[in-house]
């Protein structure tokens, strides 16, 4: 996989369509372009061509871009061919270009190359591929923020904040005969104490935008028997698990993914809560606790006509949101229960409802989140704590230390602050010198 | 043939022409020093000081190899101030003004007193190089052929240098100096790339014209602190400096007279000093301050040849000497001052020290040395520390080894400012700053004998007296920092001994105790630990040091051991950055013409970007696996 190789990929989707586009990058791309589409059009203008193969056959009539390095997505040379959308032309065209020296692009190679060429930085590189894998609208809009540059802005404007403020504790320590502002000390630690707040803050946001990018994990727990499967069948509309009268019929965990207020959603419907004697059915019992504890949302389920069991009492945890399923044949006994029949579908809306509500409460659609990796948590939260540290250190230098380990923290995100950086700041905001 | 041989043959006399001739012959090369006058040997060309924050560890890092700039200037030094003294030991700088004559003459005597090397008032007008490039000796200025293992080129401003005084410029070095022409012809064709800079010195005042009573005296310390670890005593009478300021009256002349300004007149394409503005800079980059602090150095002491000669430290200048001589009159006590001479600014070309290995050698000319000034420094202790490892390098290579004296960035300042001189190359003139350390906290003026005096033993550059204390000191802070971490208190002993602490009753011990905010009073540790109160002051401050920054340190550990891995990810000196898939032209480029040793040096370089190092080091492992 090395970056000499002239790659090539379908930037649409497979299959029929009216235009399909191919796309082509490295440093082979110009000589690729020329063979078969004739001398190189004007740079990033459309030109309509006939396209041929090494033989002369013409493969298609099809507008072509060309792109000069640097002056490309990847930062390389690079060409786009918009062809005729049938699956016999994409293959002609592909066939051509390997003859002409390229090879298909490995998944994601052209994200990489424009990472490797310095065209994105990492967190812009890890939008991108979030975009590409967006399944809802949501996802779709926090990857773009992410792709666009949202989470390199914030950490690089808290880089140059905290550039700054290292700036003056460096002024302050290296010259300190010079006659440098009152009180510059103090400012330093208010502006750090300010900073940390704000990372705090986005923190506190992050767990959201991690469950918008991951999605959600639903488990419907309960006694055997109690419906769970009749449920999650019902809320997906289709007949996702088994279901049958006999107690302890799901011994695994089934899973079934929806959209909830344009969060994914992964519903997984577990193995009836009780002491099995049959080995396969208590592992699945098993599995099923370790799934509430795990789940962002559980579902307790119980049965309205049956005393609520001590199994799913104990398993579920506060917050819970408890469902008396089979409504249709005694009123719930259950205090807080929403009432439900999966046979009749009475409470389903309501039951939906309340999921979608959590959902969005959750995965928060909020245009806020820009942390959506453990990697950025980590991060901002590292620099967060060198921050929280700075006001109870005793000397100028541990207060400098602190500010330059959360400069470090950030930097790893999106690339570091020099040693010249700071040293332009200090003298530019400091008359200093003899 | 040669006329005469030399292992290595240094040339210039200034600070880091010195370092390197006496560091040379330490090590046992038979080294000659070549200088236009033997009088001005260890000249202070411009401010008479040695040392402050950053440079007092430069000089306590040259002085635990042995060199020789400490021990000058605790015998010259007549006004001694530890720099924020109010702030941990890290960022402590030792700084001492020092009588002009009396400095040179230590430097002189010290030289003297050096076995092995001589000194020899000629100039090198040649270069003598053999079929391969390699630098084999020079040709002096009566023509003589001196053969040599290696050279050091240490000549400072003498590259095209311009004087510039107001409307006049003058080629010169200093004042009343010749530039050489033929050593400069002789490093112009080795195709050295070459860059401009520019720096200014102040007027020097007649003190005798100063109303001293007028003026805030500023005192030095008492006791004062010497540079040198051997020097027990500071035996010179000690001189008070005062502090004047300009005001809007000394504004408005440098305004109304700015175009007359060699820099703001655009007679100057040379980049100056950001730290050392000129007064026309400060004037008129921070238009807004209406006063700037002007120190008033003595050169010598009373009745010494320069006890009249006052440095006025903060105005340095290149308006016309009627110019200066109006605005220096608008100050307090300077009414009358008579300007002895007048201030100038200086223009020179230096070397991009990027042509440099890390140990000081030109990679277009094995054999060759360059140190000081002409790197593109600034400063005496910056050009003394590069010229003490350039001459440790030469005597090595002289002597048949490898030319690999290196001290790391996590060793020494003169390492930070080695490698950020051959990695980074420089945009203005290079002064060292503590901020440049990643490492601060562990490389201290206090430690610099604890981080190098081991190393510079094994480099045979330490003499005996220096050895044998270096030695007991070593071992009273080893005992010391045992000691301060097993003894300790339970917290209910530390409250009977009135220090406030935590009852949770956990013990802790003695170095845990002086992290502690109470300990900012130290009495009542000293009465429940007496030992802390018998120690000598060096140790003890090495154990404070311990206690104040090992959890720092600690907490970055993990980081540091990160970096480590990648300095030592060496990449070939072969290796062609073209061939690096991924990289940009641009940062082939920078990585082209900086020549990274490692890794963690190419990280280090402006500019490079976290996507560039990420191809480099993917490359690099390929490569590794390739061939292990």
């Amino acid at each position: 996989m090395s970056a000499a190789d002239t790659i090539f990929a379908l930037a649409s989707g497979a299959g029929r369509a009216a235009v399909a586009l191919l796309r082509l990058s490295g440093p082979g791309a110009g000589a690729a372009l020329t063979a078969l589409a004739g001398p190189l059009p004007p740079p990033r203008q459309a030109s309509l061509r006939r396209l041929r193969d090494a033989a002369g056959e013409a493969l298609d009539q099809a507008l072509v871009l060309w792109f000069p390095a640097p002056g490309s997505y990847t930062g390389e040379a690079s060409a786009e061919f918009h062809l005729h959308g049938g699956p016999a032309v994409v293959a002609a065209v592909s066939e051509a270009l390997v003859a002409a020296g390229a090879r298909p692009a490995e998944p994601g190679e052209f994200t990489r190359r424009a990472f490797l060429n310095g065209k994105l930085d990492l967190t812009e590189a890890e939008g991108i591929a979030d975009l590409i894998e967006a399944e809802t609208e949501a996802q779709r809009r926090q990857a773009l923020r992410q792709a666009g540059g949202a989470l390199s802005a914030q950490v690089a404007a808290w880089s140059a904040r905290l550039a700054r403020l290292l700036a003056r504790q460096e002024a302050f320590i290296e010259f300190e005969d010079e006659d440098l502002p009152a009180g510059l000390n103090d400012a330093v630690a208010a502006e750090a104490a300010a900073l940390a707040t704000e990372m705090a803050a986005q923190l506190a946001a992050a767990p959201r935008g991690e469950r918008l990018r991951d999605g959600l994990m639903v488990a419907i727990i309960g006694a055997p028997n109690a419906g769970k499967s009749s449920l999650l069948n019902a809320l997906v509309g289709r007949e996702a698990a088994i279901v049958s009268a006999r107690a302890g019929t799901t011994r695994d965990v089934v899973e079934v993914r929806l959209v909830l207020a344009g969060v994914p959603v992964t519903l997984a419907d577990t193995a009836g809560l009780r002491d099995a004697a049959d080995e396969i059915e208590a592992e699945g019992v098993k599995r099923a606790r370790r799934r509430a504890e795990e789940a962002d949302v559980v579902l307790a389920v119980f049965a309205a006509d049956q005393p609520a069991d001590a199994e799913t009492l104990a398993a579920m945890p506060t917050g819970a949101l408890v469902v008396a399923n089979k409504a249709d044949l005694a009123a719930p006994g259950i205090a807080g229960a929403l009432a439900v029949s999966a046979l009749t579908g009475a409470g389903l809306a309501e039951l939906r409802a309340a999921l979608t509500a959590r959902a969005a409460a959750l995965a928060g659609l909020t245009e806020q989140a820009t942390l959506t990796r453990p990697r950025h948590r980590a991060a901002v939260g590292e620099a967060r704590d060198w921050l929280l540290g700075l006001a109870s250190a005793p000397m100028p230098e541990l207060r400098a230390e602190a500010l330059r380990a959360a400069l470090r923290a950030l930097g790893r995100l999106t690339g570091q602050v020099g040693v010249e950086a700071i040293l332009d700041l200090v003298f530019s905001e400091f008359c200093i010198g003899k | 043939m040669m006329d005469m041989t030399f292992d290595v043959v240094v040339v210039g006399g200034g600070h880091a022409g010195t370092e390197a001739a006496a560091a040379a012959a330490r090590c046992g090369a038979k080294t000659l020093l070549l200088t236009h006058k033997l009088e001005t040997l260890g000249e202070m060309s411009c401010n008479p000081a040695i040392g402050g924050v950053g440079k007092g560890h430069l000089v306590r890092e040259i002085d635990a190899l042995d060199g020789l700039m400490g021990r000058a200037a605790d015998a010259a030094g007549i006004h001694f101030k530890l720099l924020n003294r109010s702030k941990g030991p890290a960022v402590r700088g030792p700084r001492a003004q020092a009588d002009r004559g009396l400095y040179r003459r230590a430097v002189q005597a010290l030289l003297r007193a050096q076995p092995g090397l001589f000194l020899v008032a000629d100039s090198a007008e040649d270069l003598l190089l053999d079929t391969t490039g390699r630098c084999i000796g020079v040709v002096s200025g009566n023509g003589r052929r001196i053969g040599a293992g290696a050279v050091v080129i240490t000549t400072g401003t003498f590259l095209r240098g311009v004087i510039h005084l107001g409307e006049d410029r003058t080629p010169a070095g200093r004042v009343g100096e010749a530039p050489s022409v033929g050593l400069a012809l002789a490093l112009a064709r080795l195709g050295l790339p070459m860059a401009r800079l520019k720096t200014g010195t102040p007027p020097r005042l007649d003190g005798r014209t100063i109303d001293w009573a007028a003026l805030e005296a500023q005192p030095g310390d008492d006791p004062p602190e010497p540079l040198s670890w051997l020097t027990q005593r500071i035996t010179n009478p000690q001189v008070a400096c005062a502090i004047t300021e300009t005001n809007e009256a000394t504004h408005a002349v440098i305004r109304a007279n700015l175009h007359r300004s060699a820099v703001y007149g655009g007679r100057i394409e040379g980049v100056g000093p950001r730290y050392c503005p000129s007064i026309e800079d400060k004037v008129v980059r921070f238009a807004d301050k209406g006063r700037h602090q002007i120190f008033l150095e003595p050169e010598g002491l009373p009745g010494g040849e320069d006890g009249d000669t006052i440095y006025p430290n903060g105005i340095s200048t290149s308006l016309p000497a009627e110019v200066q001589a109006a605005l220096i009159a608008t100050m307090p006590g300077l009414s009358r001052a008579v300007i002895l001479r007048p201030g100038y600014a200086i223009e020179y070309d230096h070397v991009d020290p990027r042509a440099l290995r890390p140990t000081l050698e030109l990679r277009a000319a094995p054999g060759l040395f360059l140190a000081g000034q002409i790197n593109g420094t600034t400063g005496y202790e910056e050009a003394g520390a590069q010229g003490l490892m350039a001459g440790l390098n030469a005597a090595a290579l002289a002597g048949g080894g490898a030319a690999n004296r290196v001290l790391s960035r996590a060793e020494a300042y003169t390492g930070v400012m080695i490698d950020d001189l051959v990695l980074q190359g420089v945009s203005e003139p290079y002064r060292m700053l503590t901020a440049r350390s990643e490492h601060r906290l562990a490389l201290r003026a206090d430690n610099a004998g604890l981080r190098l005096t081991e190393q510079g033993m094994a480099w045979a550059c330490v003499g005996p007296e220096r050895a044998a204390a270096h030695g007991a000191f070593a071992k009273a802070v080893a005992e010391a920092l045992a000691w301060a971490r097993e003894a300790g208190a339970t917290p209910a002993q530390f409250a009977a001994a009135g220090i406030a602490i935590n009852q949770d009753g956990r013990r802790r011990s003695v170095l845990e105790a002086l992290a502690l905010p109470s300990a900012a009073d130290p009495a009542p540790l000293e009465a429940l630990f007496p030992r802390l109160r018998e120690m000598p002051m060096a140790v003890r401050t090495q154990v404070e040091a311990e206690a104040l920054y090992a959890p720092y340190l600690q907490r970055q550990a993990a980081e540091m051991r990160a970096l480590e891995r990648e300095e030592r990810l060496a990449i070939p000196q072969e290796l062609d950055f073209s061939a690096i898939p991924g990289l940009s032209t641009e940062m082939r480029q920078r990585l082209a013409k900086a020549q990274p040793a490692t890794l963690g040096s190419a990280g280090r370089i402006a500019g490079i970007t976290p996507a560039a190092l990420a191809a480099l080091a993917v490359h690099l492992r390929r490569r590794e696996a390739r061939f292990t």
